[in-house]
């Protein structure tokens, strides 16, 4: 019995004996916050496209789960593996400074791609970031104010507790509530959390709609948070009463927009986030773009790009909003 | 054989005969574990050229570091035939509670005192509870593991506290190459080793383990015995929530988070026997690594998140079943 279970032992390790990697040209890892989040594939779709035409080498990984130091030993690992340029969605504005930081000391650009680290700047090289995230709270309470007529309960589902980037629109969009007179009317009831998991966010969804019978609209400023919404809404057929919007990847929500469940919702492009993120790499690395507030750059099909303070560079102007008739023109 | 007996003149009944010497030697669960921690080093070398390396083996140990430490006084909760799923939350709350204590204004000496003292009352707490209440130990500390954890969130909010920068990098600090949290981890598990293996109260716990009756009966302390270990939990859980915070540079509530699982897994690959009474300090250590190992392997060759979780998984089973043949067998 014994030997067998050594036996099982030595056959599951040899079972974990797969390839070598052959290593020569500049070499890309993109570190998502979580796997099994679609909003990575259009990015990563966006590196591989443009490694490709450059000739880089590119690879994404991430961790099985969101969580704020769940991303460490991954960094760890990419620096071992001698990559020139580490580019990351932090799940942490803070807590991967000190691995970020000895990255830098081997010399590795450190890129933060849809996503930084807000108050920790100088822990990365520069920010590739979708739009000017200074705007998307704003914006996304104009949004459900169209859809409910200005008046009446909101809520909010997020994605994890600690995301950055969320945090800072969910701030946005209070400061935009309580500020602006046009918005007077509406009122923010709840802000909860759905940790970017189909079913949390189902379950919070489901909570709210219970919670508060008197809810008119949602924002959920996450891809999987508005797809979980939109689902909820359109299993019971409530659409007319509630209406869902929020940051949503085309795909996923052309369904429901088809259907009348989601009247309209925005984004922006995040395959041209990776697009963007790799030609700047391979230009910094290559000498040719220099990292410094103020310089500007071209990038094919995306036009002039100028390097803002911060280091932070945004892909596009404002954000693109979907609805039944732009919706066919999206693919990713 | 048959001379053993002469002095037995009650029982007619044959004893067994004993087991060779060298199967006592080497059908232990502690060869089991060490047998995989060298397959698994041979897979993860021939997995990725980059994994086999010291120093970034070292490095990566110091991420599990803090769990493997707490794992060790786990492992003699355990074999005592209690239990303690606290310790993570411990360790954010300690750690929130010094972090805290330094940024309103206490001097750095007095706050570490205020993390360590916190960590010791909630040993104290989770003791006083099963042992003057008399409630199950798995039913308090899954009590106290919200509990602590709620108080830490109340206490920090959703914010992160930052630490001094002198107090930042203990994982960075290297005696003789070796980074400080492995060496304190080589150094506790020398001297509980020899408690264990050595002393009265190391057979002492073992027999608490097998048979609390009877250990009572037998002029055992048994009560004051397991006070002192969840005391030796607390305390060590609170040392590992500061290592944490140094090595993140901040404090959040939820530092640690699932951590308790991973100390539970070391102990039981390590081979030691849920209902208490069986297990070392050697199976815990050769276990910690064993995990390191694996999943460093895994990440650095970039294995999927998905296939790290199966392999870990078939990795505790294949653990539990081997513990439980070599018991059964042994148990005569």
């Amino acid at each position: 019995m014994l030997k067998r279970t050594f036996l099982a032992g030595l056959a599951f390790g040899l079972t974990l004996v797969t390839g070598a990697y052959a290593a020569d040209p500049l070499k890309i890892v993109y570190i998502g916050k979580n796997t099994g989040n679609p909003y990575f594939d259009s990015i990563t779709g966006g590196f591989e496209d443009a490694c490709k035409s450059l000739g880089c080498e590119f690879e994404f990984v991430a961790p099985a789960t969101a969580e704020a130091t769940s991303q460490i030993p991954f960094i760890e690992a990419q620096i071992q593996r001698g990559v020139n340029v580490i580019a990351i969605a932090p799940n942490s504005p803070d807590a991967l400074n000190q691995v970020l930081d000895s990255a830098k000391a081997k010399g590795i650009l450190v890129l933060t791609v849809n996503g930084d680290l807000t108050g920790n700047e100088s822990h990365r090289d520069a920010t590739i970031l979708p739009t000017d995230f200074s705007k998307v709270g704003a914006d996304q309470v104009e949004m459900v104010g169209s859809l409910i007529g200005y008046e009446g309960e909101i809520a909010i589902l997020s994605a994890t507790t600690e995301a950055p980037d969320q945090n800072k629109w969910i701030v946005g969009m209070n400061e935009t509530l309580a500020n602006d007179a046009k918005y007077a009317k509406m009122k923010l009831v709840a802000t909860v959390y759905g940790d970017d998991q189909p079913e949390k966010s189902t379950t919070e969804m489901e909570a709210l709609l219970s919670n508060f019978p008197n809810l008119k609209g949602v924002i959920a400023p996450t891809t999987v948070g508005i797809a979980a919404a939109a689902q909820v809404v359109q299993s019971r057929g409530i659409a007319s009463t509630v209406h869902v919007t929020g940051l949503g990847l085309p795909s996923e929500m052309r369904d429901f927009v088809k259907d009348g469940t989601v009247t309209a919702f925005q984004l922006w492009s995040p395959y041209n986030e990776g697009w963007l993120a790799a030609h700047f790499a391979v230009g910094v690395l290559g000498g040719t773009i220099k990292n410094e507030v103020g310089a500007t750059f071209d990038v094919p099909n995306l036009g002039t790009k100028t390097i803002d303070p911060n280091n932070s560079i945004n892909t596009q102007a404002g954000l693109t909003t979907f609805d039944a008739k732009n919706i066919d023109d999206f693919s990713f | 054989m048959s001379a053993t007996e002469t002095s037995a003149p009650v029982s007619p009944r044959e004893a067994a005969p004993p087991r060779p010497m060298w199967q006592v030697i080497v059908i232990r669960p502690e060869t089991m574990t060490l047998l995989l921690l060298v397959v698994a080093l041979f897979a993860a070398s021939l997995l990725s050229p980059y994994f086999l390396d010291v120093t970034y083996i070292l490095k990566s140990f110091t991420l599990s570091a803090e769990f493997a430490i707490v794992a060790l006084v786990l492992t003699m909760v355990i074999i005592s035939g209690e239990i303690d799923l606290s310790p993570a939350a411990n360790m954010a709350l300690s750690a929130c509670l010094f972090a805290f204590a330094q940024q309103q204004g206490l001097p750095m000496p007095l706050a570490i005192g205020v993390g360590l003292v916190s960590g010791l009352v909630m040993g104290a707490i989770n003791g006083f509870m099963v042992i003057r209440l008399e409630i199950p130990s798995i039913i308090v500390t899954i009590g106290t593991l919200t509990l602590y954890r709620g108080i830490a969130q109340v206490l920090a909010g959703d914010k992160s506290i930052r630490v001094p920068d002198w107090f930042i990098g203990i994982n960075n600090v290297l005696i003789l190459g070796v980074p400080v949290p492995v060496i304190v981890f080589i150094v506790l598990s020398i001297l509980l080793g020899l408690v264990l293996g050595t002393t009265i109260y190391g057979r002492q716990l073992y027999q608490i383990g097998t048979n609390e009756v009877a250990a009572r009966y037998a002029g055992i302390r048994t009560k004051r015995i397991k006070f002192v270990l969840f005391l030796l939990m607390g305390l060590f859980s609170s040392v590992a929530g500061l290592m944490t915070a140094s090595r993140l540079g901040s404090v959040r509530y939820d530092l640690g988070l699932g951590g308790e699982l991973q100390m539970v897994l070391m102990a039981m690959l390590g081979g030691t026997y849920i209902f208490g009474g069986r297990g070392s300090i050697l199976g815990t250590f050769l276990a910690a690594w064993l995990l390191v190992i694996v999943s460093t392997g895994m990440t650095v060759a970039n294995v999927l998140p998905a296939v790290q979780l199966v392999v870990l998984g078939i990795l505790l089973i294949v653990a539990i079943i081997a513990t439980n043949l070599i018991y059964s067998r042994t148990q005569r």
